[in-house]
């Protein structure tokens, strides 16, 4: 039957109204990141920050850095299989890091071992998977340090998971999750996100925006005013920070961790930082970007950032200078030490924790691995 | 036993009565997914847990099914025990790099600190009349997955106890529904369920002397109703339902194919890197001097999933289980 087919009583009968009226669900206004990265270092905001974080912060910078150049040193000794190196982002590592509480979680990436070591993870342990032993070398549950994550983003839904079950079972946990600029391209960092924001989980999303993704830049990545602003789509504030100025990172992190932690959900804070290393040791950084650019970033390097504000304040002198570079020396001396000790490995552990109950059929192929190591050993 | 507690009961509210019960006896056990609070599922296999549990128990996530899987590992890794519903075999793939990545993987990456409890619920298998990507057999992916359980049942007991297995186990599981068989009956008791057995057991349906179909989930009927009508042309066959693909009961399958020295191996799944010829290769390693005649497949083709109104033709019926049976090499045998 066509319109003009209609009975006309019918016709007559339909009284058009308006639908409901139409608002937005959450007033985007707040939410918006600021128009540049928030600072402390060399800001008068400076002056009133507690003597003993900055100091806190040096140390755990200067050691971080000594941890990085460590760890690179050990992939050219074959040590290590490869090392994403974190120089030029210490103070995002170490500023989150001490942003939590020692109940929190942190779920890290491939590149966050420092932040995973500011929680008090053994250095040694935190290197296991890029040493090659084993997948990860640590019980997460020990230092509430998730397993260094490498498919990108992926490791987001499980900070929101985690946060919500502990909200669901009256915990007041929070989840830090780390990831980079690259990673927000992954369709994982939006289903987390989403997640987060419907479920007002406690957890804060922490994007090291480093510039590049291997040799990609962000360009490239987004056509987002900024990686900040992707926050207002889910209806969660998005900050800016900027990512070498460790004493505003550790601002903006504990407010988003207080939030989160009070009931207010989750926040996504993007990092403004530059990587100084290439991607890994295995990477050549020059085939894609200008010294020139590595050389703007290094006028703003995070420790000396700290250093400058620390020296003004009166707060450190030599004397204080040389105590945190022997105290990282020190730590790289231990880790140089142990790393350079071959892991004890036992092949059959390769059957012993696929399953928690065990199925004849790996029960059978361990049988055989057993058989051959034994002939090894015979003809020893 | 009364009468009202053998009432016929369909495998779908099985299924339901196993979270039931599994979220009455144990707090931790988290239902979630697309449409499974308010509605019950597009299936209704979640009817009334949202309203009996709460929203908190018994969740409406969003439509992100890495998203839901994802939040689920993070949930367990918290303690939790989470029964994640992907709503159809097809719509599970965006989870699987969740699936595979992590859920199968935590245990081992973490020398066993961090265990995996979930059970992710796929309704699979064609049968229904669906259109694209609500028919498809995907076990095998899942079974190349080291990890993983794979489980389906075929029978609304085995739905019960199944699944009650999956959840109480501390491993992930691939819980398969056969979504034709939602709505088949038993007469079942809900009071006085099954003993929940570990999974990784076959079960001989129907015992037979001259051959065996080795099957599962939407196959059983069919071969079931194939094993009836071979009487006819004087074979005696057995029928053994896998029910559990990972761990793969060898002993069982083994058993059986030793005592009648012919198999055919039926599923819908296509054939070609299909289940099949993983359990055609194991039996003839383990049973080669038994067998009378080389073990057959009868499989999906090896083409997308059809649309319903050809899927008959593709689906292995009644009269291909019985062409492969007559394949068996007889003839030698006299």
């Amino acid at each position: 039957m066509t319109v003009q087919e209609l009975p006309g009583s019918a016709a007559a009968a339909y009284r058009p109204t308006p639908p409901p009226a139409w608002q937005p669900r959450t007033d985007p206004a707040p939410l918006l990141p600021d128009a540049e990265p928030y600072r402390v270092l060399g800001t008068e905001a400076a002056a009133s920050a507690d003597p003993e974080l900055l100091l806190r912060l040096y140390a755990e910078l200067v050691r971080g850095r000594r941890y990085n150049a460590q760890a690179t040193a050990l992939t050219k000794q074959g040590r290590l299989a490869v090392y994403p190196s974190s120089t030029g982002q210490e103070a995002c590592e170490v500023g989150a890091a001490l942003a939590l509480e020692d109940r929190d979680w942190l779920f890290p990436s491939y590149r966050d071992t420092l932040a995973a070591v500011a929680r008090g993870l053994d250095p040694v342990q935190a290197l296991t998977l890029l040493r090659g032993d084993w997948h990860t070398g640590y019980d997460p549950h020990v230092h509430r340090v998730a397993p260094l994550c490498t498919p990108l983003a992926t490791q987001l839904p499980h900070a929101v998971g985690l946060a919500h079950a502990a909200r669901l079972k009256g915990d007041d946990v929070v989840a830090l999750a780390m990831i980079g600029d690259g990673g927000t391209s992954e369709g994982d960092f939006h289903e987390a996100l989403n997640f987060a924001a419907v479920w007002n989980a406690p957890v804060v999303f922490l994007v090291q925006n480093n510039g590049f993704a291997i040799s990609v830049p962000l360009a490239k990545q987004t056509a987002a005013p900024s990686l900040a602003h992707k926050a207002v789509g889910y209806g969660m504030p998005g900050r800016l920070v900027d990512g070498n100025d460790a004493v505003a990172v550790h601002e903006v992190l504990g407010e988003a961790v207080a939030r989160a932690r009070r009931g207010g959900g989750p926040t996504l804070i993007e990092a403004v930082t530059y990587r100084m290393d290439a991607h890994t040791n295995a990477d050549d950084a020059t085939r894609y970007r200008a010294d020139s650019e590595v050389e703007t970033w290094r006028a703003h390097d995070p420790i000396q950032l700290l250093e400058r504000e620390l020296t003004d304040r009166g707060l450190l002198d030599d004397e204080g200078r040389q105590a945190a570079a022997q105290a990282a020396e020190t730590m790289a001396a231990n880790l140089r030490e142990r790393m350079n000790a071959d892991p004890v490995l036992d092949p059959m552990d390769l059957f012993a924790h696929v399953y928690g109950r065990q199925t004849a059929q790996l029960r059978e192929q361990a049988a055989l691995l057993r058989a051959e190591l034994d002939a090894e050993e015979e003809a020893r | 036993m009364t009468t009202a507690a053998v009432k016929p009961a369909t495998m779908a509210q099985a299924l339901q009565r196993a979270m039931r019960d599994a979220m009455a006896e144990d707090p931790t056990v988290h239902v979630m997914g697309e449409d499974v609070g308010t509605l019950g599922g597009v299936f209704r296999v979640t009817d009334g847990l949202a309203k009996e549990f709460g929203e908190d128990r018994c969740t409406d996530t969003p439509l992100a099914e890495a998203g839901i899987l994802g939040t689920a590992v993070g949930m367990a890794m918290y303690g939790l025990r989470p029964v994640v519903e992907m709503q159809f075999d097809a719509f599970a793939y965006p989870a699987f790099e969740q699936l595979i990545s992590h859920v199968a993987r935590m245990r081992n990456r973490t020398r066993g600190g961090m265990a995996m409890p979930i059970t992710v619920r796929v309704p699979y298998g064609g049968g229904i009349g669906g259109v694209e990507h609500h028919s498809d057999s995907s076990e095998a992916y899942y079974m190349a997955t080291p990890g993983l359980h794979v489980v389906t049942p075929a029978t609304v007991e085995d739905a019960y106890g199944l699944l009650r297995a999956s959840i109480a186990s501390d491993d992930p599981v691939v819980f398969l529904e056969p979504k034709r068989l939602y709505w088949s009956k038993a007469k079942w008791s809900p009071d006085a369920p099954a003993a929940v057995e570990p999974i990784g057991r076959a079960v001989v349906r129907r015992s037979g002397r001259s051959a065996t179909l080795l099957t599962y989930g939407p196959s059983v009927p069919v071969c079931m109703e194939a094993a009836q009508a071979a009487e006819a042309e004087g074979w005696d066959l057995e029928v053994v339902d896998l029910r559990s693909l990972v761990p793969f009961d060898d002993e069982t399958v083994c058993a059986s194919v030793r005592r009648t020295g012919r198999a055919v191996v039926v599923h819908e799944s296509t054939g070609f890197g299909g289940p099949g010829g993983e359990i055609a290769a194991r039996v003839t390693e383990r049973c080669f001097h038994h067998l009378e005649a080389p073990v057959l497949r009868v499989a999906g083709f090896d083409i997308p999933y059809p649309p319903p109104m050809l899927e008959r033709h593709h689906l292995p019926g009644v009269d291909r289980v019985l062409d492969a049976v007559a394949r068996l090499q007889w003839e030698a045998a006299s």
